[in-house]
C-alpha cells in the first residue's frame, strides 16, 4: 500500500551496529580457569600472565575464595536489608565478585582506588568496614567513610566523573615522585572503576586522553557487565572497552571477570607497570551483572531468564571452589569455616545497620564549607530556632 | 608600604607567582597556561620559572581539566585552574556542581578541594559567541562553593592570593574587560591584604543612593557616580568583590545611610544576583527604603552579537537612568 508510513512506531529506522555475544570474552579474553575450575593451558592471551599466577601459592587461593564468599555474603546482606526496609536501595554486585577481588588484592596499601558505587568487593579488600557502605544508602550520609584511612574514595554516582578524579589524583603521584623510584612501599598507582555504560562518558573518554598524555600511573578497570541498567553493550559501543585503549595510545586488556586468578594476574601486572612508571592500562573485565541493576530496577522487562542461566554456570565462586578442589589446596573444614565467617559478618552488618542512629538534625548544615559561611551559620541558627519553638508546646 | 603600578592582569600574574612562591603545592592547569602564558597572558612567565610539572598545558577539555584538579586537590595540591573563557565552563559544569561543591560535606569534612577556578568574563571586548558570558549567578547559587570577582590591580594581586589559600574551593572571576587598567598596589607582604577575601569595599561614599556592583561594572559605576555629582546628586559605590559568600553588613550599612539602592551587573537580570540583593535589601532595611530596589543589567537574552553589546550592557547613561527613576519614586 503506497500509504503505508515508512516509519513505523515498534521498529528503530537505524540499522544496528551488530549485536555483541555477550556470554563469550572471544579469543583475546585471558583466562586461567574455565567453569569448573580447570586450570587452561598458556595461551597466547594467557601466557603473559601465567607467571603471576605460577607465584600464588595454595594460600593465596584460599585467601581469595575466602574474600569472594564473604563479600557475595555481605552483598546478599545489603540486598536483604534493602527488602526489609532498612536500607533505601543497594546495588548488587552478584556476579562481578572475582572481577573486584581480583582487581582489589593487586592493590598495596599506598595505591588508591576510586570506584564507582558498586565496588563492595574492592572496599572489602581495601579494608573498608562493609558496614561503613550503607550509611548512604540508609539515607544518614552520603558517604560514611574517610576515604584516606584505607585509600579507598568515596563512591561516585555520578558515572564516569571518578575517571578524572583517579587521573588527576596519578598525576599528583608522579609530581610526588612516587612512581618508578623501584622503592615497594613508596610507589604508588590508582585504580579507577567504572561500568561498560561508564565508557560512553565525556569524563571516561577525557580521563583517558589526560592519562595517555601524562603517563599517569593509573589502571582504568571497566566491569563489563553487559547492561547499563536495561541497555546491552551495543548500545553502549561499537567496539569492546579494551580494543579502544589503543585508540589512547596505552594497552587494553580483555579479562574473564569471573576467573579471580586471572583478574588478579592481569590486574597485579597492569599495576606493577603503572607503579613502574609505565603508564595508564586499560582492563575490562569482562563478567556479567547477575542481578538487577539496583534494588529499584526489574531486569526481566528486558532481557530473558536464559541469559542469566548461561552466565550461573560461569560463577565465580564455584569455579575457583572446583580449583581448589582439584588441587587439594583446601578441604571441607576450610569451607565450612569460611560460610560461618560469612554468617558472623551478616549478622555484624545486620545489626550495624539496624543500630545505625539517625543523624542529628542541625549536623545537615556541616562542613559545607571548611571555613564558616554566614548564611550556613545564619540558617543553622534560625533552624536550630526554629525547632526549639516547638518545645513544650504539645506538637 | 611599597607600591607597585601594575595592570589588572600583571596584579593576577603576580598574584599567582606569589602563591607559588609561597607553597610548592600550588600548580596551574589550563589550556594554553604554559608557553603561551594563556590566551590573556595571566600566567606568562611561569612555566619558565616554575616548569611544567606546576604550569600544565592540559588538553582541551573542561571537565577533564577540572576533575582532575578534584584528584589532585585529592592528593593533597592546590591547583588553580584556568577556563579559557567564561563560555567554555559549561563542560566541567558537572564535576563543579556534582563533585567540587560537594565533596566536603559528602566526606563528613575528612576531605578538602582547596582549588580555584579562574573564569575571564563579562563583555565588551567585541568577541564573538561564547566569550562575553556573565554566568557567575549559577555557581552563586551552589552551596558549597565561594565565588569572588576582582575590579582592580590591588584586588586582583591579594584577592588571588587568597583565594589560593582558601581550603574551600573558590571559583574566581575576572574581569576581562579591564585586565588592562592600571593602578598603583601596594604589595607589601608584612601588611598584607588589605581586605578579607569576602569583603566588599565601599569605593565611594555618598548620601543619596547605593550603587551596588562588582567586577567589570565597578569601573562604569564610578564614572556614573562621577558624573552624578556633576549634577548634584551624591551615590555610593559599593564593591561586592565576593558573590558568595556577600558581605552583607556592608551593603546594608551603606543602603541604611542613603534609603535608596541600584544594583548594577552585566549578568542578565532574571534570578541574577541583583534579584537576591534586592530580596536581602527590601528584607533588611524595608524601614530605611525611600524607594523600591532597581537593577540594571543585561537584558534576558543570550549574550547578542557585539555589535549590539554597547545596549545590551549596562552603561553610564543606563544607570544614571536607574538613579533617577528610583530619586523621582
Amino acid at each position: 500500500m503506497s500509504d503505508e508510513p515508512t516509519v513505523r512506531h515498534h521498529e528503530s529506522v537505524v540499522t544496528p551496529a551488530g549485536e555483541h555475544d555477550i556470554t563469550d570474552g572471544g579469543p583475546d579474553m585471558v583466562q586461567f580457569l574455565d567453569a569448573e575450575g580447570n586450570r587452561l593451558e598458556t595461551n597466547e592471551s594467557n601466557a603473559p600472565y601465567a607467571e603471576i599466577v605460577e607465584a600464588l601459592t595454595a594460600e593465596d587461593g584460599r585467601a581469595m575464595y575466602r574474600d569472594l564468599v564473604l563479600v557475595r555474603r555481605v552483598d546478599a546482606e545489603g540486598h536483604a536489608l534493602q527488602r526489609q526496609g532498612e536500607l533505601g536501595l543497594w546495588p548488587s554486585l552478584l556476579g562481578q565478585e572475582a572481577a573486584q577481588v581480583g582487581a582489589g588484592r593487586a592493590m598495596r596499601p599506598q595505591d588508591y582506588a576510586f570506584p564507582g558505587y558498586r565496588e563492595h568487593g574492592v572496599a572489602w579488600c581495601k579494608g573498608v568496614p562493609p558496614e561503613n557502605l550503607l550509611g548512604m544508602f540508609r539515607g544518614v550520609n552520603n558517604g560514611g567513610w574517610d576515604s584516606n584511612e584505607n585509600n579507598f574514595h568515596l563512591y561516585t554516582i555520578v558515572i564516569g566523573n571518578q575517571m578524572l578524579h583517579a587521573t588527576g589524583y596519578a598525576m599528583g603521584i608522579q609530581r610526588d615522585g612516587a612512581v618508578g623510584t623501584g622503592d615497594e612501599s613508596r610507589d604508588a598507582a590508582v585504580m579507577a572503576f567504572t561500568g561498560d555504560g561508564g565508557t560512553a562518558q565525556g569524563d571516561y573518554n577525557e580521563a583517558l586522553v589526560f592519562a595517555g598524555v601524562a603517563n599517569a600511573p593509573v589502571v582504568f578497570f571497566v566491569q563489563n557487565n553487559q547492561w547499563a541498567i536495561s541497555e546491552p553493550n551495543y548500545k553502549q559501543f561499537r567496539i569492546p572497552p579494551y580494543l579502544r585503549a589503543r585508540g589512547f595510545g596505552f594497552p587494553g586488556v580483555r579479562v574473564d571477570g569471573n576467573d579471580v586468578l586471572a583478574s588478579y594476574a592481569v590486574s597485579k601486572a597492569a599495576m606493577d607497570a603503572a607503579r613502574a612508571g609505565q603508564g595508564p592500562t586499560l582492563i575490562e573485565a569482562f563478567t556479567y551483572r547477575m542481578g538487577a541493576h539496583t534494588t529499584s530496577d526489574d531486569p526481566t522487562k528486558y532481557r530473558i531468564a536464559a541469559e542469566v542461566d548461561i552466565w550461573r554456570e560461569k560463577d565465580p565462586i564455584k569455579r575457583m571452589r572446583g580449583f581448589m578442589e582439584k588441587n587439594g589446596h583446601a578441604d571441607q573444614e576450610f569451607f565450612d569455616a569460611v560460610d560461618a565467617e560469612a554468617d558472623e559478618i551478616a549478622a555484624r552488618i545486620r545489626k550495624a545497620c539496624q543500630e545505625m542512629p539517625n543523624p542529628e538534625l542541625p549536623t545537615m548544615f556541616d562542613n559545607i564549607y571548611v571555613d564558616e559561611h554566614p548564611v550556613v551559620a545564619a540558617e543553622r541558627d534560625e533552624f536550630v530556632a526554629y525547632h526549639a519553638s516547638f518545645e513544650g508546646a504539645g506538637h | 608600604m611599597t607600591t607597585q603600578k601594575l595592570t589588572l592582569a600583571k596584579g593576577l600574574n603576580s598574584g599567582l607567582r606569589a602563591a607559588m612562591e609561597a607553597d610548592p603545592k600550588v600548580v596551574l592547569m589550563g589550556e594554553d597556561v604554559g608557553k603561551l602564558g594563556g590566551v590573556f597572558r595571566i600566567t606568562e612567565g611561569l612555566q619558565k620559572d616554575f616548569g611544567e610539572d606546576r604550569v600544565i598545558d592540559t588538553p582541551l577539555a573542561e571537565s577533564g581539566i577540572v576533575g582532575t584538579a578534584i584528584g589532585l586537590c585529592l592528593r593533597g595540591y592546590r591547583p588553580v585552574v584556568e577556563i579559557q573563557f567564561d563560555g567554555f565552563v559549561y563542560p566541567a559544569f558537572d564535576q563543579i556542581i556534582s563533585q567540587v561543591s560537594k565533596m566536603h560535606a559528602r566526606s563528613l569534612g575528612a576531605l578538602r578541594l582547596p582549588m580555584v577556578i579562574r573564569i575571564p568574563y563579562g563583555g565588551g571586548i567585541g568577541a564573538v559567541e561564547h566569550h562575553s558570558e556573565s554566568n557567575e549567578a549559577y555557581f552563586a547559587h551552589t552551596a558549597g562553593l565561594r565565588v569572588v570577582t576582582c575590579s582592580d590591580p590591588g584586588d586582583a594581586y591579594w584577592m588571588m592570593q587568597q583565594a589560593i589559600a582558601s581550603d574551600d574551593p573558590v571559583i574566581f572571576y575576572e574581569p576581562k574587560r579591564r585586565y588592562h587598567e592600571r593602578g598603583e598596589v601596594d604589595i607589601d607582604e608584612t601588611a598584607g591584604a588589605p581586605l578579607g577575601l569576602h569583603q566588599a569595599a565601599v569605593r565611594r561614599e555618598g548620601t543619596d543612593l547605593t550603587l551596588v556592583t562588582y567586577g567589570p561594572m565597578v569601573k562604569t559605576c564610578l564614572q556614573a557616580a562621577e558624573a552624578a555629582a556633576a549634577e548634584g546628586i551624591s551615590l555610593t559605590v559599593v564593591d561586592l568583590r565576593s558573590l558568595s559568600p556577600l558581605d552583607r553588613p556592608t551593603v546594608l550599612d551603606a543602603v541604611k545611610k542613603t534609603g535608596r539602592a541600584v544594583v548594577v551587573h552585566e549578568a542578565s537580570t532574571f534570578l541574577g544576583m541583583g534579584a537576591e540583593l534586592a530580596a536581602l535589601i527590601q528584607q533588611e532595611c524595608f524601614y530605611h527604603l525611600e524607594a523600591p530596589v532597581l537593577r540594571v543589567g543585561g537584558y534576558n537574552i543570550p549574550y547578542p552579537p557585539s555589535r549590539f553589546e554597547e545596549e545590551f550592557l549596562p552603561n553610564l547613561d543606563r544607570v544614571m537612568d536607574a538613579v533617577d527613576r528610583s530619586l523621582a519614586f
